[in-house]
């Protein structure tokens, strides 16, 4: 078993939190991980990736070869088709809906969205709204790890588990908003056929 | 709030998972080397923030096991005061690390390079963390260059437990041998998590001075005979290499060629072989100088050789020789490999003639985003006010350094014209004033400017240049995640201090209500033939924000 992921968004926007949970998920069902992340200059405000490798075998490379990856995940639009070339043919792409507009030229959500939905295997929903909707706008991200989690090949209760260690720290309602944010994306991904 | 919001999910990511597996630790590249310092006893560890190196340090200095051994974990003014201190606590007998980006050491190359010469004392360890593809960087030198240059032992990990192995394995063969050893890393490295195995606490040495206390001392007459000594050394140091254990020759059956791998090379093209077996010879180099007798051996078994490194092609020079006519030797010299850039899976298969398959390209309607200054940041305000400033003038006339602020090169700003190396703001004003350019303009950020800029203020005073400096002071490191800024609440002072006229010294608030006020100190000091200091101040929007949080968490507490 392997799953390579591209996590894919803008400087800021949480990744980092989502490939923790799956993280620590994968580790926790005794699976090898190698993660590559972007710091420095690229974190403010320009678009930010992080390869997650999971396997049942030692994996080699931290960085993902073109064509390989089973799923990208993102949590914008836009981001979600900066890595095409490293989706595999039989690969998800998972994104969220709503722009993170920060540059002038930012294209029209329509021309983006033909773009994703062109893809038969794909899962698109607005995390914002969603998040929103549960009174936490920054949840946005584990709503789209929700969305990601019937693709992962890791029982969704083990990334509930993470979440709530990953947030144990900051109290039981910040626990809740998250798992619940979950929950949303999770019951969206579950519901689309495919 | 990008760097550290980030940074603190990763701190808690690896917290957490040490929580589930206390033999495995989840650790970056960088914190598999920090964690290894703190295991390995050392007593202190210095350096100056800079990308991909910064979290090694970082760690140390929120290690609670480093505060309980009371690790002095710092930063420093520069890389070069950082390697002296750490070359100081070598001569007293503790082991040291001192950790710096590829172009830091060009700034600590003077004591790396005497340090050679001197030895160490206590073990001494110089972490070189490379940047090819210049992530975040001016240029991507190779730093195994530095290590040849200094005639000193370099180790180079292929992955994260080796990262950590080596940091051991450094300090013993740093002590034994009496020398300072190079440890290189790059990018993808420093900055990729995978599982690590610790190995048990060492103790912190005492403090033991050298045997000969003019060891330290290069006088030419001492320096001549120590040099005799470090040539000696060679041979240890490649004998070392050769039974070290991380060059490693993996037989294969197909000797129609062989392949030698630097570093994390070796995880590229194992990659390429799902099943991990190659057919061809390999030789796995992570410690030099070059074993020789072990790169002879794939030398005359293989037809032909292809040599992957992340980095310069410096094993590949080396090999082929100035006059290139003894075998076949394919890597980034004869294109086999791209001459720039930092290695990855797929180069590597092209390299081979594998399969190569890409799938879908970018659709047209993907457009750049390149990075930004955050909103509200004070840097903002400053360009704003200093391009209006300007109007009047033809373009071409700022001098610029190496911060966030050099993102006012890009849209909507285009306020700088250089960005070279840190500090070289100030003194390339002094230089095109010199030429004759009037007005000339240098903007340094308050952490760049206790790094590399006070000299060349002095330079400037001294010369009475005609020179307008603006010092924008964020009270931070913010590039790099917001660290101590070295100078916090003396930059005036320290003008002063150095001779600039107290009346030129101009301190100034980025803020959008003060543009007027802003703009017209900024004309006037444009106007004096001599040399003025601004100083728009206002705390790194980063750091504020981050520091409001915690002060709201302290109060609820």
């Amino acid at each position: 078993m392997k799953r390579d992921i591209i996590l894919a968004g803008v400087g800021g926007q949480g990744i980092l939190s989502i490939a923790a949970a799956i993280g620590m998920a994968a580790l926790d069902s005794g699976l090898h991980l190698k993660q590559a992340e972007v710091h420095g200059m690229s974190q403010r405000g320009g678009d930010v990736s992080s390869n997650l490798r999971i396997a049942d075998y030692e994996i080699a490379s931290d960085l993902i070869p073109f064509g390989q990856a089973d799923l990208i995940i993102s949590v914008e639009p836009m981001e979600s088709l900066r890595y095409l070339p490293y989706l595999s043919e039989s690969g998800w792409l998972i994104t969220n809906t709503k722009p993170f507009v920060n540059i002038s030229n930012y294209p029209p959500i329509e021309e983006l969205m033909k773009e994703i939905t062109s893809f038969e295997k794909h899962v698109a929903l607005d995390a914002d709204e969603l998040a929103k909707g549960l009174g936490s706008a920054r949840s946005a991200n584990m709503v789209v790890l929700g969305a990601a989690t019937p693709y992962l090949e890791i029982p969704a209760e083990k990334i509930r588990e993470a979440i709530r260690k990953i947030f144990s720290r900051k109290g039981d309602d910040v626990i809740k908003l998250n798992v619940d944010a979950f929950e949303a994306g999770y019951g969206f991904a579950a519901g689309q056929p495919g | 709030m990008p760097v550290n919001r980030d940074f603190h999910r990763f701190v808690l990511f690896s917290k957490s998972l040490n929580f589930i597996s206390m033999a495995k630790l989840m650790l970056l590249g960088d914190e598999a080397i920090a964690q290894a310092a703190i295991d390995a006893g050392i007593s202190g560890i210095y350096a100056y923030p800079g990308t991909p190196s910064t979290e090694i340090t970082e760690f140390v200095i929120n290690s609670r096991q480093a505060k309980e051994g009371e690790i002095h974990a710092r930063w420093s003014v520069n890389e070069k005061t950082a390697m002296e201190a750490a070359l100081g606590m070598s001569y007293a007998g503790k082991r040291a690390m001192v950790c710096m980006k590829h172009v830091g050491l060009n700034v600590a190359a003077d004591a790396f390079v005497n340090s050679a010469i001197t030895g160490a004392n206590g073990g001494l360890i110089v972490v070189a963390a490379d940047d090819p593809s210049m992530h975040s960087s001016q240029n991507e030198q190779d730093s195994r260059f530095y290590g040849k240059f200094a005639m000193l032992p370099v180790l180079e990990p292929s992955n994260q437990q080796e990262a950590y192995d080596m940091v051991l394995y450094g300090f013993d063969l740093s002590e034994k041998l009496g020398t300072p050893v190079l440890l290189r890393i790059t990018t993808r490295l420093a900055h990729s998590r995978s599982g690590v195995m610790r190995m048990p606490v060492r103790d912190q040495n005492v403090v033991k001075l050298p045997a000969n206390l003019r060891q330290f001392i290069l006088l030419p007459a001492i320096a001549r005979k120590q040099y005799k000594t470090l040539i000696a050394k060679q041979h240890d140091f490649e004998a070392m290499s050769e039974t070290g254990g991380f060059n490693q020759l993996i037989a294969g059956t197909d000797q129609s060629l062989g392949i030698i791998t630097t570093g994390i090379a070796y995880n590229y093209l194992m990659e390429n072989y799902p099943d991990r077996r190659v057919p061809f010879p390999i030789l796995k180099i992570g410690q030099y100088p070059l074993p020789k007798s072990i790169v002879e051996k794939i030398y005359t078994q293989c037809n032909s050789l292809l040599i992957l490194e992340e980095g310069y092609p410096v094993v590949e020079e080396m090999l082929r020789g100035f006059m290139n006519n003894g075998k076949i030797i394919h890597g980034r010299l004869d294109g086999t490999v791209p001459f720039d850039g930092e290695l990855n899976p797929n180069i590597v298969a092209v390299a081979l003639g594998l399969n190569n398959t890409r799938g879908r390209e970018v659709p047209p309607v993907v457009v750049g985003r390149p990075p930004s200054l955050c909103k509200g940041c004070p840097h903002i305000y400053s360009y704003n006010a200093l391009n209006q400033a300007l109007e009047t003038w033809s373009k071409g006339r700022v001098f610029s350094d190496i911060g966030c602020y050099t993102l006012g090169a890009l849209e909507p700003f285009n306020a700088i014209n250089s960005c070279v190396d840190m500090g070289a703001s100030i003194t390339m004003a002094k230089g095109a004033a010199d030429a004759g350019l009037n007005p000339a303009v240098a903007v340094i950020g308050d952490s760049t400017f206790t790094h590399s800029g006070i000299t060349g203020l002095i330079d400037c005073v001294n010369d009475n240049s005609a020179v307008t400096i603006l010092i924008l002071d964020n009270e931070t490191t913010g590039m790099t995640g917001g660290q101590e800024s070295a100078a916090l609440g003396r930059i005036e002072s320290i003008c002063i201090g150095v001779g600039v006229d107290p009346n030129h010294i101009i301190t100034l608030n980025p803020s959008p209500k003060y543009h007027e006020e802003n703009l017209s100190a900024i004309k006037r000091e444009l106007d004096y033939q001599g040399v003025s200091v601004i100083v728009p101040r206002r705390e790194c929007i980063q750091t504020a924000t981050r520091n409001l949080k915690l002060a709201k968490k302290v109060k609820a507490e």
